[in-house]
Order: structure tokens, then sequence, then C-alpha cells
């Protein structure tokens, strides 16, 4: 089991049995021993100008994925196609007309923002490295991407710290955007910001995809929010993807116990619907010493837990491209 | 009834008494900019047993709220500037730095965002624990480690024997705030203030530890405010919510009626701006355009008049709105632009 196939023709990104690893050295605190195995073979595929929700608790490997896919990690073993060529090893001049159409939003873009430069410097550089037009088409593209994130022109130049979390966050798209990416890996996009602003750049990637055309791979921890912007939803636990599918179907069907758990914990808008259930114990066990058999069954100590022990788990379609990983103790039937 | 920040006593419910009762508290910071008032006039009460959500973007001074009813502004440049703390009748704000040391430990009881800068990271958690036993109790070192394991058992840490013999860097997130909730614990306060408690930890983290602070609640009879910038925790948790904006409490009222009808217009603009398993995928969220006003520049009446969708006049920014009591227990900040008096009071939407 490689690939999860899409039936409309080559997807725009395709992972196939991509893993991650990083050596684990010793330390105070650590055994000096093996590997942490942060994505440990995960296939997916992103169409153009689709939307992959890619969801799981901290720890899960969603955001080393993210940062594989735009290279900012070596991938360990598998491969990663974008726009019909294979980037897994691709040096550092192909990267460069890879970025073009590949680029990345950080969650905290007060960190991904140079603080010494002005605003106008940041957006200006994209077109700098790519040694695209002459300085004054530079400032009007400039002027351009900042109206289309709806920033007054005044922003330029000022420097980051000047704007606030959400102001941000919309000149980190800006940058994003600015070379007419293919599809934007967003890591917790707005998950530093207010509920209120939240919206505000939430409705600004949504007016971006419908103009432009954009894919994003949508990494969050919160389910509302990759619910409400996915056209389809990946399920990662401990390196692995548990479940991906339809949004409307993985969040109206969750199939994977890890899955139903994930939606079950959502607090609900609703304080006359109070959940009764029991939430799910523990913590997601550590990725350097994983457990044998499927992770999630022994975290929950589940009585057919031994039975996943040694099994290869693979995806399999239980609708139409909702595939689910069927280990015997999270999956029924 | 009506009254401002000057009528301490407004929106305060009646019946059981209160064990913690907030009157006209306001607080701020002396910047370079001179005094600003973070905390402007807000009253709320909690009864034991009963969880009040504070709820409000950042900024909005529900922090700073807590830490005033704590003492624990930082200093020197955080005050208290008015109104009153009271605690079991006693007002918090007029007490001696002695007294207020012994309300900290064995009154009310506080739990932090990040457990990682609240706990220290080279003693132990059981050591920790014993310390705050030893401070406040008359027991022994033995005793008070024997406790602090029965503690951490209390609060759901498997093994809690071992678990005391381990530094925090050894636990995980929900394990340490679990640690936390135990400190606060230990010498049984009867109100518990949880200042964003499960905001760094993952939703099924969280649904543990808003159990456990529910359990524990029941148990002991607690009352606990609970401070969060999480409706959907507000909703699974709280019996009475205030919504905070730029300092000032807008909206107080029963969870279920708050949800069920939000009046002001704030609180109306904060519920639709979250995304909704029943409202259509990829569709537009509707927004709060703008940004919360800084805290230089507020003004004297209502505040969220720059972001408010209605229309409004500019005398809407002079004079604060009255607090008033729309319904039996539901509480506005009552600006005309939603609530006219002419109308007899009903609101509109």
């Amino acid at each position: 089991m490689l690939t999860v196939m899409q039936t409309d023709g080559e997807p725009l990104l395709a992972l196939e049995g991509v893993q991650v690893h990083f050596p684990v050295r010793g330390g105070v605190f650590m055994r000096a021993r093996g590997v942490c195995r942060a994505v440990d073979g995960v296939s997916l595929t992103v169409q153009r100008g689709e939307t992959l929700g890619l969801v799981g608790e901290s720890g899960c490997g969603k955001t080393t994925l993210g940062r594989a896919v735009v290279r900012l990690h070596p991938v360990t073993a598998g491969r990663i196609r974008f726009a019909g060529a294979d980037i897994t090893r691709a040096g550092r001049r192909e990267l460069m007309t890879i970025r073009r159409d590949l680029q990345m939003i950080f969650q905290d873009p007060a960190e991904s923002l140079n603080p010494r430069h002005t605003v106008g410097g940041i957006l200006e550089e994209p077109y700098l490295v790519h040694k695209l037009g002459t300085a004054a088409e530079r400032e009007g593209k400039v002027r351009d991407l900042l109206e289309r994130v709806g920033l007054p022109s005044e922003a330029m130049p000022k420097f980051p710290f000047e704007f606030s979390g959400g102001q941000r966050q919309r000149i980190g798209i800006a940058r994003a955007i600015a070379l007419h990416p293919k599809l934007i890996v967003c890591d917790e996009p707005v998950s530093a910001l207010d509920v209120s602003v939240q919206s505000q750049v939430l409705n600004l990637l949504l007016d971006l995809q419908r103009e432009l055309g954009l894919a994003y791979l949508f990494i969050a921890h919160d389910l509302s929010v990759v619910r409400h912007v996915s056209d389809r939803i990946a399920v990662m636990y401990l390196g692995r993807l548990m479940e991906v599918g339809p949004a409307d179907e993985v969040y109206g069907h969750p199939t994977h116990a890890y899955t139903r758990a994930l939606i079950e914990a959502i607090p609900i808008l609703d304080p006359r619907r109070r959940r009764q259930l029991e939430p799910l114990e523990g913590d997601v066990p550590s990725p350097i010493d994983p457990p044998p058999g499927c992770a999630f069954g022994f975290r929950m100590g589940h009585p057919r837990y031994g039975e996943s022990i040694g099994k290869e788990i693979a995806l399999e379609e239980v609708g139409k491209g909702h595939w689910v990983a069927r280990c015997p103790c999270c999956v029924d039937g | 009834m009506t009254g401002g920040e000057g009528d301490a006593k407004a929106g305060l419910g009646t019946g059981e008494e209160a064990v913690l009762e907030v009157r006209g508290l306001s607080a701020g910071f002396d910047t370079e900019a001179g005094r600003v008032r973070a905390v402007d006039g807000v009253s709320f009460q909690v009864r034991g047993g009963e969880t009040l959500g504070i709820v409000g973007e950042s900024g909005c001074g529900k922090s700073v709220t807590a830490l005033s009813i704590m003492r624990l502004l930082p200093q020197p440049m955080g005050h208290i500037l008015g109104g009153e703390v009271l605690y079991r009748g006693r007002d918090l704000v007029r007490v001696s730095a002695e007294a207020m040391h012994a309300v900290r430990g064995a009154g009310i009881g506080m739990v932090f965002q990040e457990p990682m800068t609240a706990l220290n990271p080279v003693h132990r958690v059981g050591a920790q624990l014993s310390e705050v036993l030893l401070l406040h109790t008359k027991l022994n070192r033995r005793e008070a480690w024997s406790q602090s394991v029965e503690i951490l058992g209390r609060v759901g840490i498997p093994s809690p024997e071992i678990r005391a013999t381990e530094y925090p860097h050894q636990l995980s997130g929900g394990m340490r705030q679990r640690v936390m909730i135990a400190m606060a614990l230990a010498c049984g306060p009867d109100v518990l203030i949880a200042d964003e408690p499960t905001t760094a930890l993952d939703v099924t983290v969280q649904a543990q530890i808003l159990r456990l602070i529910g359990d524990l609640r029941e148990q002991m009879g607690m009352a606990v405010i609970l401070i969060t910038h999480d409706l959907g925790v507000i909703a699974q948790t709280c019996d009475e919510v205030a919504v905070m904006y730029a300092g000032r409490i807008v909206e107080r009222a029963q969870a279920t009626a708050l949800f069920e009808r939000p009046r002001h217009p704030y609180t109306q603009g904060l519920l639709d701006a979250i995304p909704r398993a029943d409202r259509p995928r990829k569709s537009r969220l509707r927004t709060i355009e703008g940004m919360v006003p800084g805290l230089e520049d507020l003004p004297a009446g209502c505040r969220f008049a720059s972001r408010c969708p209605r229309p409004h006049g500019n005398e809407v920014l002079e004079e604060r709105p009255p607090f008033l009591e729309a319904a039996s227990g539901h509480w506005i900040e009552a600006c005309p632009c939603f609530y006219p008096a002419s109308n007899g009071g009903e609101c509109s939407r």
C-alpha cells in the first residue's frame, strides 16, 4: 500500500510512504538510543485548488510532515512528487524554482518575518531573489499584494512589530502568494489569533483560494477550523495516517476510533449539550520508542491491542475516497 | 436598576451567599505613556459549587482581573485602582500582605496557562507540592510528602509515588497541568481561579482537564472562576458567563441564556465568527471588523462602538452605557445602538 489514489488526473502533490526520522542524540535527560520516527510512512495527495486539512494532537508529526513537503526537513524514505516532478532529493537550485510554486505560512508570523526588515522589504524579497521586474515594478507588485491581503500601502515602511498578530499573519500570507504559488502549506495559521481576527484571516485564505486557484495543505489542531476550510481531511497519529477522506465524511462518519475521540473532544457551543462521555485518557506515546502494535490501541489499553502487534496496518477504502487504517482495535468490523 | 462603575452593586444576583464577590473592580498599569486602565469597573460573584466563566479576547482584561483578585499584579507597575474583592465578606484589596498570603494558599487557589513557567524546573514535583503544604499547614516534611502523593493521585496522575520523585520536564503537558491543579488545591481552597488552564493542551487532554476541574469542584464544593478565550470551553463547563471587552464586562448571564440569546453585539459577533459544523463548509465566516482599541485611547462610552456593525451616533462614545438587567439574571452594558430605552428596553437584533 503506497498511494491513496485520486481519480481525477495527476495530483498536484503526492506523498508516497514518506518517512522523516530524526536521530536521538545522547544528553543529560535522554539516553542515546535510536531514532525519533516523527513521520513514519505517510501517503497522501493534494489536488489542484483543493484544501487538504491535516489534523492530530501535538507530537503526531503533522508539522514535521508539512515542513518536509516544502523540504525544510530532509526526507528519510519515500517520495514527494510535486507538479509532476520528484522533489524528494531536489538540490538547492532546483528548490529555488520549486518554491515559486510551493510556499509556506507559519503559526507565528512574528518568528517567520525578519524583524529588521520593513514590510516593503519583506514583500519585495521574493521578487529580488528570483530577479523579477525593475524597482518600480516591484514596488507596484508590493502595493498590489498589500491591497490583496487587506493592508494599507502605508504599511510598507513599517516593521513587523508595529502590527497586530492578525496583521502580521496577513503579511506572511502576502509573502507566500507573491510569486503566485500553486500550493501553500499552512501550519497552524490561525491558532495564535483571537476568534474575531481568526475569522478575518480564514476568510482571506478562502478568498485567495477562489481568486488564485491555490491548493492548501492546512495543518491545524482545531478540528472546527479544519472542517470549515477543508475539502478533505487527513488524521495523523504518532507519525502515521489513521484516516483520510472527504471532510463531511470524516467529520460526519468518523470510522477510526482516534478520529472519533478527536471529534468527541471538541467542546460544543451549546451548554444544553454537555459532553457526558469519558474523555480519552493518556497522552500520545513517544515517537522515539513507539509501541510495537497499534499506537492508539496501546494508549487506550484496548483489549484487542495484542492482535495489532507485528501486523502491517494498511489503509483500506471504506467509502468513496474515504480511507481508514484498518487495525483490529480501532476500526469496528 | 441601572448603574455603571459607580454603582458597585449593579448586576449582582441574590440568593445564596457568594464565596467571592467582586464589586466595581478597576486595575491598571503605569506605562511610559502614563497610567492605563486594563480593568474598568467589573462586578461579579461566584457561589460554592458554581463555575463562572470569564471570556474575552487577548487584552480584554480577563487575566488582569484574576491577578487583581489574587493581588498578584506585576510590581511595581500594576495597581488596583478601585473597587472591592470580597472573599467571605473580607475585602482583599485592603488586607495586609501577610493575610493575603494566607488567603492565597488556603482560601483561593490559582492555575495558570503554562505550567512549565509556573513550576520550578529544578525541584521534584513532590517537593514543590510539599512546599505548599509546609507553608500553609502544620504538617512535618514526611507527612507533607505522603499527602502530596495522595493529592497527585486525586488529580488523576498514575503511579503518583513515582511521579512525585520526577521533575516537571519529565511530565507531559497534561500531567504538568494536573500537578498545577494539585498545587492549587493542596490546602483545600474554596475558590479556584483557572486562567486559560487548557489553552496549551490538545483537545483530548483539554477534555480530561476540564472534567477533572468539574469533578473536584463537585467533590470539594469549590467555586470556580474559569478564564478562557474559548466559548466552546465556556459552554461545556460554566453555569454563568461574563463576557469582557476592552476592560469591561459587556454581558453577563446564565450560560444557557447567553448562548441561546446573546444580546450584546460583541457577544453576537464572537459567536458568529466561530466555524461551526452546522454552517456550510468553505463559506465566508462572519467577522468583527477592525481591532480592539488600545488601552491608551479608550472612549469613555461604549468601547465596542468602533467595531460595532450597528449604526450609532458619536454620543455613545461619551458616556458609559448603563449596566442593565435585560431579562432575569441577564445583564448587559446597554449601548443605545442595540438597546433603545424608547422601545421599553426590548433588545433588537
